[in-house]
């Protein structure tokens, strides 16, 4: 017996159904251009209705740690991939980044770039991650090593938490370190 | 390109069922729209389904989160409960707008 074929819905799958993907970023860099990955990439899974964590480590503390987080800085030295704005060849002389207000100079470059992309600074950045439901955790040995306690870090930060304790908590999950 | 019949009219949309002409829009579409994924739209929806239309028409692109937050004035812990887990492509879904393309 045959039915009448039904014309096919056409509504969006939202994959509401696929619960299982579980993103975790470990964000180990604080300087301004090393910490955007981990932010950007968090905040779209978030947006893709993906549970998310990320793991603050190291450099990374700086993300989350009041004193520094809208104060990080981008320099590059060490980076030969760096070029004047605006696609030139040029490759920006690697002394010219050591002296003296340079770094600041960049930085003020590079934040401005990011806002004229209308992309947030950073604790706006990470606020809104909390806020679209990211799990934000510190890295117990860090925060050890740099003397750091939770008061030192911003209220979303769920919980200082052990090398082993990320392990269990990613357990099934896409790992992604930056 | 796919023709679909929603609430009545029949409007153009794209192969995964987003609406493709902002002019054949009406708020009893939207209605329907919602109603296909599960949501029942209170007056917070409304709010950010109009500013969505209103950003789109003026800016030329549908807006990012982060816009609908700060512009739009409704905070992104809400939006993530007024169209849950993927606000930013429920949202344009009924209110009839693309996909947004921005990262961020």
């Amino acid at each position: 017996m045959t039915t009448p074929q039904e014309a096919p819905s056409l509504v969006p799958d939202f994959g509401d159904d696929d619960t299982d993907r579980k993103i975790c970023f470990i964000a180990s860099k604080g300087t301004l251009d090393m910490v955007y990955p981990s932010l950007v990439m968090a905040n779209a899974a978030l947006g893709e209705g993906i549970e998310t964590h990320i793991f603050f480590t190291f450099w990374g503390m700086d993300i989350i740690t009041k004193k520094h987080m809208d104060n990080l800085q981008f320099t590059w030295l060490g980076n030969t991939a760096m070029h004047p704005p605006g696609g030139s060849k040029i490759h920006m002389p690697q002394g010219l980044a050591g002296l003296p207000g340079m770094t600041t100079m960049a930085t003020k470059m590079m934040k401005k770039q990011i806002a004229d992309l209308d992309v947030p600074e950073v604790p706006e950045f990470v606020q809104m991650i909390a806020d679209a439901g990211g799990h934000l955790w510190a890295c117990k040995m860090s925060v050890d090593m740099m003397g750091l306690t939770k008061d030192d870090m911003i209220d979303e930060v769920a919980d200082i938490i052990s090398a082993t304790d990320f392990i269990e908590l990613s357990e099934g999950a896409q790992v992604i370190f930056t | 390109m796919p023709v679909a019949t929603i609430a009545g009219a029949e409007v153009q949309v794209d192969d995964e069922g987003f609406m493709t002409e902002y002019e054949e829009w009406n708020e009893d579409i939207a209605v329907a729209l919602a109603a296909n994924i599960g949501i029942e739209l209170g007056e917070s929806h409304w709010q950010v389904i109009k500013f969505l239309r209103e950003d789109y028409k003026e800016q030329g692109e549908t807006p990012m989160l982060r816009r609908v937050s700060n512009v739009g004035g409704v905070p992104t812990k809400q939006l993530f409960q007024l169209f849950p887990k993927k606000p930013a492509k429920k949202m344009s879904y009924i209110a009839g707008v693309p996909k947004p393309q921005g990262c961020v």
